[in-house]
């Protein structure tokens, strides 16, 4: 995306617009040309065809199902990371003293595989929902510290001084100040959250659950059911990429201002 | 030192000196500062970079406490912030999330987290004066670097201070932004006379402004020469034609080259 590309004819120019979704389309054809060609059994590589008859031949209130129980448990992981990283960023960039006594904890909690922890808190919680928002939390919440800290701590030092200049109360330098010139560090940590929340919600369905997307994937796998788990898969991967995409389009709508700048 | 100083004297430095590393025997950056400002006078600094010309600036507003000598507006040591002092930076340092109208107002809403209708009324006057009515709900990074110091201007203006504080605020433009801007700025500070501090390098902006101009030496910054400037006001394009204007710049051109010849 370095330079705008500039066609010498309509074909190029044709070639240019639709070269992402050919290849890709290109891509599938060729998995399915191997598939059938080189006989490839569907327990080892189920060909695209025998993926998508497989999407179908689930129920659609399944699907349903078990999309609620994955996004339910994403949505309220990273929502509760949300609500625990940013005070805690605010809290940090404030005080010496909590940025000094919480950053080694933080550094040993994102430095823990939540993958084999994962066992233990569903020990200490039990099987049922909050133990898997506590999974997704812990694995979601790193990066919004991160981002938003970075963002707050990265202000220029000419708006702190108009804010000091004015005397203005100090939360108000953090409120009006600190915060909005953190909105687009923040919406960087949500877009790597957000994925990362998916991923938290289906390590916790591996560990325990009796329904969900990465459960559904699971128990496919074990019942060599290839098809069916790969159909889980690309249901789970586009799930993802959507709340990714919902991430970029609030930030464009709450936000425009904080866009990088097209030229 | 005598007790009372210059009676008409409004800005008054008294051997004012400043280090930022504590320790004795540290480098000064700034030293032996003697100046006085009278009420509505447009006094220019110039300088080589690293001068402290801008640690001056920083020790006139009370964002920065002098280690040596001090500083008083109105025979009142500074000592922080003043309400009567409107800073402009050197870059425009507006919000880029907010509008031009609120940027301009962002110094009521900071200070006093409201602000009243006769504000935005005071607010629209200021911006038709800058001529920039049109631009009024526009954000920052649409404006050319020229009008978004403009509002930087204005916003210094709200408050109405009676002291106005320039760091370096042209440097960023363009040669012919720049001269436009400045003329601007004489316009309205002929209007509303206020007391101005304008920091500068370039040698004819100086003399083209202001009334006298403080001729600075390298680091530590010392005052090599206080000159008046006698052109006559108003000044006009035409200012820059008189030999007089050329005599000037010369002087000051002399002052900072010479003594900085390599021994």
């Amino acid at each position: 995306m370095s330079q705008t590309y500039q066609p010498k004819s309509w074909v190029g120019l044709q070639a240019y617009r639709f070269a992402p979704v050919l290849f890709f389309i290109g891509l599938i054809a060729l998995w399915e040309l191997i598939c059938q060609v080189g006989k490839v059994p569907n327990y080892i590589l189920p060909s695209p065809s025998a993926i998508i008859k497989a999407f179908f031949d689930v129920e659609f209130s399944r699907w349903m199902g078990h999309l609620w129980a994955t996004l339910r448990v994403a949505l309220m992981g990273f929502a509760l990371s949300i609500l625990i990283a940013l005070p805690l960023s605010i809290g940090m960039i404030r005080s010496e003293l909590m940025n000094r006594t919480l950053y080694p904890v933080l550094i040993v909690i994102q430095s823990t595989p939540v993958v084999a922890v994962a066992p233990l808190i569903i020990v200490l919680l039990g099987t049922d929902d909050p133990s898997r928002v506590l999974i997704t939390c812990l694995i979601t919440f790193f990066p919004l510290v991160v981002s938003a800290t970075t963002g707050m701590l990265e202000t220029p030092p000419e708006m702190i001084e108009l804010s000091q200049s004015l005397r203005a109360p100090r939360y108000r330098e953090t409120w009006q100040i600190r915060i909005p010139y953190a909105i687009p560090h923040i919406f960087s940590g949500l877009r790597v959250s957000i994925t990362l929340a998916i991923i938290g919600a289906v390590v916790a369905e591996f560990v325990a659950a009796e329904e969900g997307l990465g459960y559904f994937i699971q128990f496919s796998t074990s019942f060599f059911k290839i098809p069916q788990a790969f159909a889980g898969l690309i249901f789970l991967a586009v799930t993802s990429l959507l709340l990714f995409k919902s991430v970029q389009w609030i930030q464009a709508w709450w936000f425009p201002w904080s866009l990088p700048k097209k030229k | 030192m005598t007790e009372v100083s210059n009676k008409s004297a409004y800005v008054s430095m008294q051997g004012v000196g400043h280090r930022y590393d504590p320790r004795p025997g540290a480098p000064m950056a700034v030293q032996d500062i003697d100046l006085d400002i009278h009420r509505h006078e447009f006094v220019a600094v110039v300088g080589p970079s690293g001068c402290g010309k801008s640690t001056l600036l920083r020790m006139v507003s009370g964002l920065l406490i002098p280690s040596h000598g001090e500083v008083s507006v109105f025979n009142r040591r500074v000592t922080e912030p003043r309400d009567d002092v409107g800073i402009v930076f050197q870059k425009a340092n507006l919000l880029p999330w907010l509008t031009v109208r609120k940027n301009v107002l962002f110094p009521l809403k900071h200070k006093y987290g409201h602000y009243t209708q006769e504000d935005e009324k005071r607010t629209d006057e200021l911006l038709k004066m800058a001529g920039l009515t049109q631009f009024a709900d526009k954000m920052p990074d649409e404006l050319s670097g020229g009008m978004q110091q403009r509002v930087g201007i204005v916003r210094a203006l709200l408050l109405n201070p009676d002291i106005l504080l320039m760091d370096e605020p042209f440097s960023a433009l363009d040669a012919l932004t720049r001269e436009q801007i400045g003329f601007d700025l004489l316009k309205i500070w002929e209007e509303n006379p206020k007391t101005v501090l304008f920091i500068t390098h370039s040698i004819s902006e100086a003399v083209l402004l202001s009334d006298r101009i403080l001729v600075m030496s390298k680091r530590p910054g010392t005052v090599l020469d206080l000159i008046e400037v006698d052109l006559p006001r108003p000044r006009t394009s035409k200012t820059i034609n008189e030999p007089r204007f050329a005599e000037l710049t010369d002087l000051i051109r002399g002052h900072i080259y010479e003594p900085n010849v390599p021994a």
